[in-house]
């Protein structure tokens, strides 16, 4: 079978040997650590924008921080997550030692290395252009390139995700790969194609460019280029939340995966939908034509229908989890699922974070709501709730399954964890509830004060400090997820192996196209040609004027 | 392979759910004629206040033979010039405006108007505004340290001689 089981007593020592244990753990903490201080800043930032501190306020500050804060978030803890995952659900699943691990290595530093050299233009406010760095205001050169060794180090894991699916293809003829690892190798194909939007953007405009090489840019040309990775971007973080729903998240509460096939038609469709639809960021845009944002609209919808899928399967499984248990009845198989269980809890409330988020960004999506919303807090309490929620929190309880398997040790607080993934669930509610009204009550979003005329700025008062009630929630939540990791490196020794949930319909073999990502890479090059083709070509095919760099 | 049949039956509800959203969605946009904006008109942003109709002489607002508006406006750090705007309720209003630097948005709350300013590029929309009084006219992308400070205000009032 495809995902045969380790056994309990498989030997933990030499396990640990085959398994990337210590990379995993390494890209861990680095992801943990960042997200700390990620944290922090945000909660200067929610006090220092409410006004009600002026020793505080200051906007040099102010935009080093959320530059800070959201490169951290949006790109550090993220990527470090992404790879400790993928390397660890990778030689556990597969079981096999991770080939080329000096390699593996090589692309941790490397992108570590990046992360520290950009932090220094960041904190030292020589790099206040925000994570979406648009030109033509202008950073350190040292924050471009430090952000292109960042993307250029997730690449070798790219590389090495393919690989390992490869080599094991071809030691399984016909088998079907993992799922875990299917959908980890899916994210690495889609991220390939993501980041060549923003590779392309800073390889041949913004570091020539900030190193005096190039004069101007084509302010339309980055933007274009920006929003060819600023959707499927969100995708890759998604990733992980989604592989652990289908492929951890059952077996952990004690059931079983309800279709093995429907996950990977889920992960080949967030693959093939993801990247050529960037254009719901541009919305607003003046130099593309409407009927082009129209048709990315379209495409927009249809990444709808993955999510759908994998709704109706992780509450599947849970059901089935919740009957085995002995729940009766239309709904008492949800009191019986094991909500103590950190993975249970997660789940649960990632999905509830997953319902209203997914709302708010039909919205978004829409063509015309947009109107409304775009670039206000609304956007802002939108993607906090979305990605700081339902991806963090699938990130913590990743973290919380596989420490204690890749330590052999036990969990040090199992209760601990559960009430932080709930601690994190409110603060995330309490944080984003008001952000989104603020949003509709038109307050604009990346603003360091409020120098407006009061009606407007009165109605936004009291939303801007349950915000701050909010970010002090997430912080201490934040603060107890790493105390618990970090003790589980001493706590009692127990081994327990890396298992990933069985289907209930065994599928040992699946269809060549849902094994294999050769024929959506086809798919995925005509599609990005139609609806990026022309848009991009209009910028080389008509005269235009670039623009001079500009400091803060 | 298999799917479930309750699977099946859930992925044509997610289907046609998700068409009629797309439906609904697109009939509001063709109904009420709320479009994003739209075409390609590079300008040089460099030479606004040298010539054409970005020129300080030409901005404001300006009645055509049939009645409709147009509002000329410049975005620069860190206000939108010019600074006070008065248009009447209920007329088709095209807004023209460009930035003379770097990149802006502007949004007026509790209207249908917003876009991005990229220099570079004319950004135009068609809108009317449906109520009498005063807006705030709020830039609402980071333009730079002062970006807070750049607003200025629009006052919707009743069509004159109506
Ligand atoms: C203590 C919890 C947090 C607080 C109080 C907080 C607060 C903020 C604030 C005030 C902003 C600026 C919003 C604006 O005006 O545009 C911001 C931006 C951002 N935050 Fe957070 N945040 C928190 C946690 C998170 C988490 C968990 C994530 C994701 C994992 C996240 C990702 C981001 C990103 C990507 C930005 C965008 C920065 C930009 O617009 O350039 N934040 N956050
Ligand atoms: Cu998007
Ligand atoms: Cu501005």
């Amino acid at each position: 079978m495809a995902t045969t089981t380790a056994s309990m007593q498989e030997n933990l020592s030499e396990s640990k040997g085959q398994h990337s244990v210590s990379l995993g753990l390494a890209n861990f903490w680095v992801a943990m650590i960042f997200l700390v201080v990620a944290l922090i800043l945000g909660v200067y930032q929610v006090a220092e924008r409410s006004g009600f501190f002026p020793a505080l306020e200051s906007p040099t500050l102010y935009f080093a921080s959320v530059s800070t804060h959201g490169v951290l978030m949006g790109f550090v803890l993220t990527t470090f997550m992404i790879m400790g995952f993928g390397y660890y659900a990778a030689t556990t699943s597969l079981k096999m030692s991770l080939p080329g691990k000096g390699f593996a290595w090589f692309g941790f530093w490397l992108a570590l290395v990046g992360v520290l050299i950009a932090a220094v233009p960041l904190l030292t406010g020589n790099a206040s252009v925000l994570y979406t760095f648009y030109p033509p205001l202008v950073a350190h050169p040292a924050f471009y390139i430090g952000a292109t060794l960042l993307v250029v180090g997730s690449w070798v894991w790219c590389i090495e995700m393919i690989w390992m699916m490869m080599i094991w293809k071809k030691q399984h003829p016909g088998e079907a790969v993992p799922l875990v690892h299917f959908g980890n190798t899916a994210n690495a194909v889609m991220w390939l194609w993501t980041t060549i939007g923003v590779a392309s953007e800073m390889l041949f405009q913004l570091i020539p460019w900030s190193l005096g090489l190039l004069e101007t840019v084509d302010v339309g040309l980055a933007r274009t280029l920006f929003s060819w990775t600023l959707h499927a971007i969100v995708y890759f973080w998604l990733f992980p939340a989604y592989i652990a729903l289908y492929t951890i998240m059952p077996k952990a509460i004690g059931g079983k995966l309800f279709s093995d096939e429907m996950g990977r038609i889920a992960f080949v469709m967030l693959l093939v939908f993801s990247v050529p639809i960037g254009f719901h960021h541009l919305y607003m845009d003046p130099f593309h034509q409407a009927g082009w944002k129209f048709v990315h609209m379209f495409g927009t919808f249809m990444v709808a229908l993955p999510t759908l899928f994998t709704g109706f399967t992780v509450i599947a499984s849970m059901e089935i989890a919740g009957r085995l248990r002995g729940g009766k009845g239309l709904l008492g198989w949800i009191g019986a699922l094991p909500w103590k269980e950190p993975m249970m809890a997660a789940s649960g409330l990632a999905m509830i974070m997953l319902a209203f988020g997914g709302f708010g960004g039909m919205v978004n999506a829409s063509y015309s709501l947009n109107t409304m919303v775009h670039n206000t807090q609304w956007v802002t309490g939108h993607f906090h709730l979305i990605f700081g929620g339902t991806v963090v929190v699938m990130y913590c309880a990743i973290l919380y399954h596989m420490f204690p398997r890749m330590l052999g040790r036990q969990l040090y607080s199992k209760s601990m964890a559960v009430k932080q993934l709930w601690l994190w669930t409110i603060g995330m509610f309490v944080l984003t509830i008001p952000w989104h009204v603020i949003g509709v009550l038109g307050q604009p979003r990346r603003i360091s004060s409020t120098p407006y005329d009061t009606p407007l700025v009165q109605q936004w008062d009291v939303h801007e400090g349950a915000m701050i009630v909010g970010g002090a929630l997430l912080l201490l939540s934040g603060l107890m997820l790493v105390w618990n990791l970090l003790k589980t490196h001493s706590a009692p020794q127990e081994a327990s192996a890396m298992e990933y949930a069985e289907p209930i319909h065994a599928a040992p073999r699946v269809p060549h196209l849902l094994n294999s990502f050769a024929f959506w890479n086809v798919v995925i090059l005509i599609y990005i040609v139609a609806s990026y083709g022309y848009p991009i070509a209009q910028f080389f095919l008509n005269p235009t004027f670039g623009a001079t760099p500009w400091g803060v | 392979m298999h799917i479930d049949e309750t699977e099946k039956r859930w992925v044509w509800i997610t289907i046609i759910m998700t068409a009629i959203m797309v439906g609904v969605l697109t009939a509001y946009a063709v109904g009420s004629n709320v479009h994003p904006p739209s075409g390609f008109e590079p300008i040089d942003s460099t030479r606004l206040h040298v010539e054409g109709e970005f020129m300080e002489e030409n901005l404001g607002v300006k009645t055509n033979p049939d009645g409709s508006i147009t509002l000329t406006m410049v975005a620069a750090r860190y206000g939108f010039y010019p600074s006070s705007i008065e248009v009447p309720v209920n007329t088709p209003v095209k807004i023209r405006i460009a930035s003379a630097d770097v990149l802006h948005g502007v949004h007026v709350p509790f209207t249908n108007y917003t876009t991005m300013v990229v220099p570079g590029y004319v950004a135009e929309v068609n809108t009317e505004f449906q109520k009498t009084g005063d807006f705030s006219l709020l830039c609402n992308e980071y333009c730079g340290l002062g970006h807070d400070h750049m607003w200025s205000r629009l006052k919707v009032v009743e069509k004159s001689g109506s």
